[in-house]
């Protein structure tokens, strides 16, 4: 901590890097030996992990593998369709980007950047082959497509927010197709995997769980006392038990709960467990918005006439809604790495993926690090994208200030 | 429109139960037409399976129960060393990350916002087969100082075990911490009274030393003994032994638990209002009485609940256990479903056990909001 009386003003020239490195480096004896122990830990540590990655660590299991880890068995000759949900997202973000600018405007550039990052990554083209490189740098071009749309059209945000819920649900028609259709065949949610089914377990939780959670916050506030139990019975129950057991809850019992001849799918019964653990969570983060609401609002839309629902509907949730926005994306982001634990209940996800590849060639066997780190690393860009954007969003709605 | 409310509840609540009643008449059919067991007979029955440690003594004559309470028990083994570690760890990330040091904060912020991003599981896997499973075997174990080895059977170090004498010495042990309190706060408080220096902290902290010091002396002999790993003809002979299992879920947990603890505790400090350190400052404290006196106590309002909340995570967290193999309550739990079925009753026996600790977390929070809340106009 620095005290009041060192925080000084920088002059606007800058008293140069001398000045910068004594204050911030070198303010006494104590802070130049941290600064040497940390140097010399900066130096060991990356050194020693550079070292290693470049010289010792065989990156093979992971750069030939890459179609599994990005879509896991899904059938080759229906890998279009995971290509046009792509293209389709990219362009509904570019739109978007054009339509709001400011920080989702970086966000897309971030994206188009990754695209192009992969598109020209230096690496063999046996393994990221040369029509892939061609459909990532394409998609940069359908986000460009989609900016000049979003800036020169004059599309309502409405329409875009629809679009959205719209392309979700026509990615999963797409993914599972039709029994004994032509077009579309089927294919089984077994097939389903890599960071595909991350996604996917990840966007079907936090969609299905905000309805669910507003309602159990509603609920929970309410004034009737059965419904206010039994809310928060479930809230409690189910922030009171890790997500591992809900999991096998939804995959041992829950097959057991439903009647004979009614068979729920393997991946459907994890979304629904992750759906219910998030919705549990997703209320107290709602909970926490209603409680901001100055009782004043409500007077004043009583004074109005507004009946209860309108009240909550038009007045309170949508402020409510807006305060516990950071709360929300943090939540995303959560879930997002708690996807990982479908491994657990037999899911063919990200990590799970990972371990296969190790298991699938004897070679490989002690390569368990170069896998691994690879896996976390992409985790990794993910989130802290996710989080520096919703950092952003924080800022650009003025949350936090008054 | 009280008529109406009375409605909407009593149709809730028949939707609910007439859910509940359909559930729990389909699980009944089910374990009828399959021959499931719904009852909890079987839980004096003979386990049969081995587990790979345990704090009390356990073999696979001991029944299913008892099983499952050497489970719960691991579980409070790995949660509470884990809370403890945790804590340190994050202490020390959310001082680093506030101070001057440019060098240090910018360590400090690296660590907390990678290990953050990068889900448990994933660490887990980590630790657990990249790092655990790659060290060497027994033979050539790995030494560091401490002596501390390495090897693929696990963590081997330097412990001290009780002798006979321990008891004696824990009890004049216990004393000296509670007299050192009792003598801090008298002299807190008449210092506090008439305003002459009576250096509480300082005498407390010389009782809180001196007396285990004379007491280690007076009973006779040393209550405690080192004793070293050695190398034997198989294995490693004295010392503390942690399993690869424990050691890898422990050291998982701890480094992620220990980046968010950080971020909770650098919050707190930061919560505390500038006005009341400086006013703190202009009566005259000294800047250890400022952080002892003012900053910690303002802090600890802020703290406490999100880092109770971490602790509860840290529990619950430790139930990924069972992609390593550590013989927690979920992972008997499974172990039992797998060889006997019951896959009701043990679900809902190991649900009981992780809703009464947070239960007892909560209750517990509670009274201490209670006690610290500011009191409000």
């Amino acid at each position: 901590m620095t005290s009041a009386s060192e925080t000084i003003v920088r002059p606007p020239s800058g008293p140069g890097a001398i000045y910068w490195l004594r204050k911030n480096l070198f303010s006494g004896w104590f802070n130049t030996i941290l600064t040497v122990i940390s140097l010399v830990a900066i130096v060991v540590v990356v050194g020693g992990l550079l070292r290693w990655a470049i010289t010792v660590a065989d990156w093979s299991p992971v750069v030939e593998n890459l179609k599994l880890y990005a879509v896991g068995p899904f059938p080759s000759e229906e890998l279009w369709r995971v290509w046009l949900i792509v293209y389709m997202v990219s362009l509904l973000m570019g739109i978007s980007a054009g339509k709001w600018r400011g920080t989702v405007l970086t966000f897309a550039m971030g994206l188009g950047a990754a695209y192009l990052i992969l598109s020209l990554f230096p690496m063999s083209l046996e393994y990221l082959p040369l029509n892939t490189r061609l459909r990532l740098a394409g998609n940069v071009l359908v986000l460009a497509a989609g900016f000049v749309i979003g800036l020169k059209l004059p599309i309502k945000s409405l329409w875009i927010a629809i679009a959205f819920g719209a392309s979700f649900v026509l990615t999963l028609i797409l993914l599972g197709g039709f029994r004994n259709a032509a077009v579309l065949p089927r294919v089984e949610t077994g097939q389903w995997g890599g960071l595909l089914l991350t996604f996917l377990l990840a966007a079907v939780g936090i969609v299905a769980s905000f309805p669910i959670g507003v309602g159990l916050a509603l609920g929970r506030q309410s004034s009737l006392p059965v419904v206010k139990a039994l809310c928060v019975l479930f809230i409690e129950a189910v922030r009171g038990v890790p997500l591992v057991t809900i999991l096998f809850m939804a995959s041992i019992i829950l097959p057991l709960f439903l009647p004979e001849g009614l068979r729920i799918d393997r991946v459907l019964r994890a979304m629904i467990g992750m759906t219910l653990f998030s919705a549990a969570y997703m209320a107290e983060n709602v909970r926490g918005g209603l409680q901001a609401i100055p009782s004043g609002q409500y007077e004043a839309a009583k004074a109005v006439g507004l009946t209860g629902i309108q009240t909550t509907s038009l007045i309170v949730l949508p402020q409510a809604l807006r305060v516990v926005i950071p709360a929300i994306v943090g939540q995303f982001i959560a879930l997002f790495m708690d996807t990982t634990l479908a491994i657990i209940v037999g899911l063919l996800e990200l990590l799970a993926v990972g371990k296969a590849v190790l298991n699938s060639n004897p070679q490989w066997l002690l390569l368990d690090m170069e896998v691994y780190l690879f896996i976390a690393a992409v985790f990794w860009v993910f989130t802290y994208s996710m989080s520096f954007a919703s950092r952003r969003v924080e800022v650009a709605v003025g949350l936090g200030k008054r | 429109m009280e008529v109406l409310q009375w409605i909407a509840q009593i149709v809730s609540a028949i939707v609910v139960i007439g859910f509940l009643i359909f559930f729990i008449r389909n699980v009944i059919d089910a374990a009828d037409a399959r021959g499931l067991d719904l009852g909890f007979g079987w839980m004096d029955e003979a386990s049969g399976f081995p587990l790979s440690e345990s704090v009390i003594d356990y073999d696979p004559s001991k029944s299913f129960g008892y099983a499952l309470w050497v489970g719960f028990l691991n579980t409070l083994k790995v949660s509470l060393v884990g809370i403890v570690l945790a804590t340190v760890v994050g202490l020390i990330a959310a001082l680093s990350r506030l101070s001057s040091n440019w060098l240090v904060s910018k360590i400090a912020t690296v660590y907390i916002d990678t290990i953050r991003n990068i889900p448990l599981l994933v660490q887990l896997f980590i630790w657990y087969f990249a790092v655990f499973q790659a060290f060497p075997s027994v033979q050539d174990a790995l030494r560091l100082p401490g002596p501390l080895f390495l090897s693929q059977r696990g963590m081997y170090m330097t412990w001290v075990k009780p002798t006979a004498s321990f008891v004696t010495w824990a009890l004049i042990f216990v004393a000296g911490v509670i007299l050192s309190i009792i003598v801090y706060r008298v002299l807190l408080h008449y210092q506090l009274r008439t305003g002459r220096s009576t250096y509480p902290f300082v005498i407390g902290t010389l009782i809180f030393v001196v007396f285990p010091l004379v007491g280690w002396f007076l009973v006779g002999s040393p209550p405690l003994q080192g004793t070293v790993p050695e190398l034997g003809k198989f294995n490693f002979s004295g010392g503390l032994r942690l399993t690869p299992e424990f050691a890898a879920l422990l050291v998982g947990l701890v480094i992620y638990t220990g980046a968010f603890i950080a971020e909770v505790i650098r919050a707190g400090i930061l919560a505390v209002e500038k006005g009341q350190v400086e006013a703190a400052r202009s009566l005259g404290l000294s800047q250890s009485q400022v952080l002892r006196l003012v900053i910690m106590p303002l802090a600890m309002r802020v703290i406490i609940p999100p880092l109770i909340s971490q602790y509860l995570n840290l529990t619950k967290n430790s139930s990924l256990a069972i992609v390593i193999g550590y013989a927690d309550v979920f992972f008997v739990g499974r172990t039992i479903i797998n060889q006997a079925g019951r896959a009701v009753p043990v679900f809902l026996l190991i649900m009981a056990c992780y809703l009464g600790l947070s239960l007892i977390t909560s209750f517990i929070m509670n009274i201490y909001n209670r006690r610290v809340q500011l009191v409000e106009r």
